[in-house]
C-alpha cells in the first residue's frame, strides 16, 4: 500500500514540476504588472459567453478598435455566434465597401460587404497602418486573446491600465503614453475608450471599465470562437471515459483475481 | 493458467456470469467510444463552414433592363439570369407541350408573378458546354434563347431544348426571391 | 512457448497457412509470455504506441485542409480552428498528443534507466527505442514550422542555425537545409513534406523496436531473466486488461488538457503570425526540448579563455552544440558504462538515490532551459549539465564497480507468489 501511495506521490511530482517548468515559459521578460484576475462569464468548465456582453463588445470594436485594428480572422458570418440574427449582421456589413470583381474593363470595383467576406481591415496594408500610426504597427486583433499572457485579463487591464502622467523618473518616448500592463510601460496606442464613447443599445452605462470588459469578452471570442463547443463536448467525453475506465479497472481486477 | 481457470469455472459460477456480464459490457461501451471518435473524422470532411457560406448567394438585379442577361457565378458553375420582354415571355408561353422534347410549362421554370425572371444553371445538358447567348452579339439559336456550339443544341427564351441533341432543359437552380431586386440561388 | 492453435474458421485456416498472421498475432499479442510482476510503470510503451497511431490519424486529416505556402499556412490553420468541421477538435488532440507523445516517451525512457532495462540482451531494443526518440525530435520541430506563427519561425531559425557551427561548411549547409538564406517557403515546404514521412518512419522503428522486445521478451522490476514458465502469464488477457485499463486513465489526462486547456502547454507568441522582422522577446521551445535547450546555452562565453588551447574550432556555441548532440548519443553508451551484475535499481541502494538526482537533475535542466540565460539560472544550468554528463560518465562505470548490490531473488516466481514470498521477502523490502 505504501508503495502505491509513493508511486501515486512521485507520479504527482512530475506531473507537477512538468507544469511548473512550463508556466515559467509563458511568462514573458518584461517589467509589466501582471494584470489583475477579473471575472469572466466563460471562465471554468462550465463556463459560457454572455451573448449581450458580446454584441456590446462587438460594438465597441466596431466604433473604437477598428479604426486602426483589423480582425482578419473574423468573418462578418461568423457573428451570427455572438447572437446578432443574419439580417442585422447584413445590414451592418452593407455598410462597408470591400473590392469586388473587376469589371469589363478590368477596372477595379467596389461592392457592399456581405456575410461570406472577412470584417474589413482599416488599412490596405502593414505599411500604411504603420504611416498612419506613427510607426506602429496595430496588430490584428482577432488572436489577441491567445497571443497575450493573460489573455482576456490583460486586454481589460490595458485598456484600463493608462496613467495620465508618467511616475516620476519615467522618461517616455515621443508619442508613447504610459501603461502599467504594457511591456515596459510604454506603449504607442493612446487610450482609446472614454467614458460614455460608445451607446449601448441595452442601456449598459457605457464606462471605461465596462467597455473594456466587454471588449474583451468579445476578443476572447474571437480568438476561440469554438470554446463553448469545445468544453460541452469535453465534458461529455471525460465522463464517458470515466465511466469506460472504471469499467476497464473492474475487468483488470477480475481477470487478475486468479494470480493474486 | 489453463489450471487456474478451470478451478475458477467450477467454484464460482456466478462470478464466472459477473465477469461475463462486466467483460461484455465494458466492450460494447469501448466500442461505442470507438464508433463515436469516426464521427468527427467523418465530418471534417464534409464542406466547411467558409465552403458552405458561398453554397447560397444572394445576387442583386435592380440594374437588369427587360432583355439584358448577366452570368453569375455560384458553385463554380455558370449561372444565367435574364430578364425577358414581353415578346419573349409571349413566345416561350404559346409553344405546345407536344412540340417539346423534355415538356415542360414555362410557368413551371419561372417563380410565380415572376415570369421576366429566368435564372438558369448554363450549362448544356448533352456534354456540358456553356451555351451562346448572354451577349447581345451572341448566336442566340433557331428559337431567340440559346444555342450550344459544341454540338449546336437550341434552346428557346425558356432555356428549353427545341434542336439538337442535349437530352434536357437547361437546369433550373433552387432559388428565390428575397425581395423586388435581390434573388438568392441556393 | 506453445505451438501454434489450430484455426477452426476455415477462412482464417487458409489464409494462415498461406501467410501466417493469425499465428503471429496469437504469439506476439495472446499467448506472448510476459513476466508476471510487471508493475503499471510498463504500460507506458503501449501507451506511446497509441498516441503515435492518434497522431498519425489527426495529422493526416489536418494535411487535408492545411497549406504550406508561408502566405497561407498560418490563415490555413485558423481556418481549421474556425470553419472545418471539428477541425478545432483535430488540432487540439494533434497539438496536445505531441507533447503528451513526448511525456509517456520520456516516462518510458526513465523506467528503463530505472530498471536497466538498456542491460544486455536488449542493447539493440534500446538503440532502436533511442532512434524513435531522435525521430521524434526531428518530427516534433519541424512540425512546429508548420502553423507559421512567431515561435514557428523562429524556432526554425535558431535551431536551423545551430548546422552553421560545422567547420567549413556550415553555412553551405543551413542554405541546403533552408533552401534558401533564410527560414522561408522551400522551408516550409520541405518541412511539411518531413512531417508527413517521419511519422511513418516511426511505425517501422516501432515494429524493429516490437521485433527486438519479443527475442529477450520484456525485462520486469526485478530485473532478473524469465526461467521458467511460472514466471510468465501471458499477455492476453492480463497484460491487454491491465493495458487497456491504463490508457483509460491516460486518456483522462490527455483529453482534459486538449478539451480544457488545450493552449496550456504551447506558447502564446505562435498565435502571432510569422514575422521575420521582428524576433520575439525570448525564443522558448516547447517543453519537452526544454532540458536541451538549456545544455545548448550552457556553455559560458568565455569558455575560449577558460579553454585557451582550442579556441579556433570550438567556440562556445560550438561546444554547446556539440554538448547537446552528446546529451543524447551518450545514452547509446549506457549499456557498457553500466556494468552493474544487476539490472534493477530495486537491488542497488546507491544507484537507485543517484537515479532519483538524475531525474531531478533533468527537470532543473527543464526548468533552467524555460528562463532566460542569466545570472543564476546560467549558474544552475551549468551545474545541472555537469551533473548530467558525470551520473552517466562517471558515476555509472564507478557504480559498476563499487556498488554492493542486494540480493537478488532466484526467479520472478519465487519473488511474487505467495510460494516463494517467504524467501524472497529481505530482498523486496526496498
Amino acid at each position: 500500500m505504501t508503495r502505491t501511495f509513493k508511486r501515486i506521490a512521485l507520479a504527482t511530482a512530475l506531473l507537477a514540476a512538468f507544469s511548473v517548468s512550463d508556466v515559467s515559459t509563458s511568462r514573458a521578460a518584461s517589467k509589466a504588472t501582471p494584470p489583475p484576475p477579473q471575472d469572466w462569464s466563460f471562465s471554468g468548465v462550465f463556463g459560457t459567453f454572455d451573448r449581450a456582453q458580446l454584441q456590446r463588445g462587438y460594438l465597441v470594436y466596431r466604433e473604437v478598435c477598428a479604426a486602426c485594428h483589423s480582425m482578419k480572422q473574423v468573418y462578418f458570418r461568423h457573428l451570427v455566434d455572438i447572437g446578432l440574427s443574419e439580417n442585422a449582421i447584413k445590414a451592418i456589413a452593407a455598410e462597408f465597401e470591400v473590392a469586388g470583381e473587376p469589371d469589363e474593363d478590368g477596372e477595379p470595383t467596389e461592392r457592399p460587404a456581405q456575410l461570406f467576406d472577412r470584417l474589413p481591415s482599416p488599412y490596405a496594408n502593414d505599411n500604411e497602418a504603420r504611416s498612419a500610426n506613427n510607426g506602429a504597427l496595430p496588430p490584428d486583433l482577432s488572436l489577441i486573446a491567445k497571443s497575450r499572457v493573460g489573455g482576456s485579463d490583460y486586454i481589460h487591464a490595458l485598456l484600463t491600465g493608462y496613467l495620465e502622467k508618467a511616475p516620476a523618473g519615467v522618461t517616455m518616448g515621443e508619442g508613447m503614453n504610459y501603461n502599467t500592463y504594457f511591456a515596459a510601460n510604454q506603449i504607442a496606442m493612446a487610450p482609446p475608450l472614454a467614458e460614455d464613447g460608445v451607446e449601448y443599445e441595452d442601456g449598459t452605462k457605457a464606462s471605461v471599465d465596462q467597455q473594456a470588459r466587454d471588449v474583451a469578452a468579445f476578443m476572447t471570442w474571437a480568438a476561440e470562437p469554438e470554446m463553448e463547443e469545445r468544453k460541452r463536448m469535453g465534458i461529455k467525453v471525460l465522463l464517458f471515459l470515466i465511466i469506460l475506465t472504471a469499467m476497464l479497472y473492474a475487468v483488470k481486477r477480475r481477470v487478475w483475481s486468479d494470480l493474486h | 493458467m489453463a489450471d487456474t481457470s478451470t478451478t475458477t469455472a467450477e467454484g464460482h459460477e456466478h462470478e464466472e456470469d459477473r465477469r461475463d456480464f462486466l467483460l461484455t459490457s465494458t466492450i460494447v461501451v469501448g466500442a461505442a467510444g470507438v464508433a463515436l471518435t469516426a464521427w468527427p473524422f467523418i465530418d471534417f470532411m464534409n464542406p466547411s463552414a467558409d465552403v458552405l457560406a458561398l453554397a447560397s448567394l444572394e445576387f442583386d438585379i435592380s440594374t437588369m433592363e427587360p432583355g439584358q442577361a448577366i452570368t453569375v457565378t455560384w458553385r463554380n458553375k455558370p449561372i444565367f439570369i435574364r430578364r425577358r420582354t414581353a415578346a419573349e415571355i409571349d413566345e416561350a408561353k404559346k409553344v405546345p407541350l407536344s412540340d417539346l422534347k423534355d415538356p415542360q410549362a414555362d410557368a413551371d421554370r419561372v417563380k410565380e408573378g415572376k415570369d421576366e425572371w429566368l435564372v438558369m444553371i448554363g450549362i448544356c445538358t448533352h456534354l456540358g458546354c456553356i451555351p451562346a447567348g448572354q451577349k447581345v452579339t451572341d448566336s442566340k439559336g433557331e428559337f431567340g434563347g440559346w444555342f450550344c456550339p459544341c454540338h449546336g443544341s437550341h434552346y428557346d427564351t425558356s432555356g428549353r431544348i427545341r434542336k439538337g441533341p442535349a437530352p434536357r432543359n437547361l437546369e433550373i437552380p433552387p432559388y428565390a426571391f428575397t425581395n423586388d431586386t435581390t434573388v438568392r440561388i441556393g | 512457448m506453445s505451438a501454434a492453435p489450430e484455426w477452426k474458421n476455415p477462412v482464417v485456416r487458409w489464409i494462415d497457412h498461406r501467410l501466417p498472421v493469425f499465428t503471429f498475432t496469437h504469439h506476439s499479442l495472446i499467448d506472448y509470455p510476459t513476466p508476471r510482476n510487471l508493475n503499471y510503470w510498463w504500460n507506458f510503451g503501449s501507451l506511446a504506441g497509441v498516441v503515435l497511431v492518434i497522431l498519425i490519424a489527426t495529422g493526416l486529416f489536418l494535411a487535408m485542409h492545411y497549406n504550406p505556402n508561408v502566405d497561407y499556412a498560418f490563415d490555413s490553420v485558423e481556418r481549421i480552428m474556425r470553419d472545418v468541421n471539428y477541425g478545432w477538435l483535430m488540432r487540439y488532440m494533434h497539438a496536445n498528443g505531441a507533447s503528451m507523445f513526448f511525456l509517456v516517451v520520456y516516462i518510458h525512457m526513465f523506467r528503463a534507466l530505472y530498471y536497466g532495462s538498456y542491460r544486455a540482451p536488449r542493447e539493440v531494443l534500446w538503440f532502436i527505442g533511442l532512434f524513435i526518440f531522435l525521430a521524434m525530435m526531428a518530427t516534433a520541430f519541424v512540425g512546429y514550422t508548420l502553423p507559421w506563427g512567431q515561435m514557428s519561425f523562429w524556432g526554425a531559425t535558431v535551431i536551423t542555425n545551430l548546422f552553421s557551427v560545422v567547420p567549413f561548411f556550415g553555412d553551405a549547409i543551413v542554405q541546403w537545409l533552408l533552401g534558401g538564406f533564410a527560414v522561408d517557403n522551400p522551408t516550409l515546404n520541405r518541412f511539411f513534406a518531413f512531417h508527413f514521412l517521419l511519422p511513418f518512419v516511426i511505425f517501422g522503428l516501432v515494429f524493429l523496436h516490437l521485433w527486438a522486445l519479443h527475442v529477450h521478451k520484456s525485462n520486469n522490476p526485478l530485473g532478473v531473466d524469465i526461467k521458467t514458465d511460472g514466471d510468465t502469464i501471458p499477455f492476453h488477457p492480463y497484460y491487454t486488461a491491465k493495458d487497456a485499463f491504463g490508457l483509460g486513465v491516460f486518456l483522462i489526462f490527455y483529453f482534459a488538457f486538449a478539451f480544457f486547456a488545450p493552449n496550456y502547454l504551447g506558447h502564446p507568441d505562435n498565435y502571432i503570425p510569422a514575422n521575420p522582422l521582428v524576433t520575439p522577446p525570448e525564443i522558448v521551445p516547447e517543453w519537452y526540448f526544454l532540458p536541451f535547450y538549456a545544455i545548448l546555452r550552457a556553455v559560458p562565453d568565455n569558455f575560449i579563455d577558460i579553454w585557451g588551447i582550442l579556441p579556433i574550432l570550438v567556440t562556445a556555441k560550438t561546444a554547446g552544440v556539440i554538448l547537446m548532440f552528446a546529451s543524447i548519443i551518450v545514452l547509446f553508451f549506457l549499456p557498457w558504462l553500466d556494468r552493474s551484475p544487476v539490472r534493477s535499481a530495486r537491488f542497488r541502494p546507491i544507484y537507485k538515490q543517484l537515479y532519483w538526482l538524475f531525474l531531478a537533475d533533468c527537470i532543473v535542466l527543464g526548468w533552467v532551459g524555460a528562463n532566460p540565460p542569466e545570472g543564476t539560472m546560467l549558474v544552475i544550468g551549468r551545474i545541472a549539465t555537469l551533473y548530467y554528463f558525470v551520473h552517466l560518465l562517471v558515476f555509472m562505470p564507478l557504480l559498476s564497480r563499487y556498488e554492493k548490490t542486494r540480493p537478488l531473488p532466484d526467479s520472478i516466481s519465487a519473488a511474487v507468489t505467495p510460494q516463494g514470498s517467504s524467501q524472497s521477502a529481505q530482498a523486496q523490502g526496498a
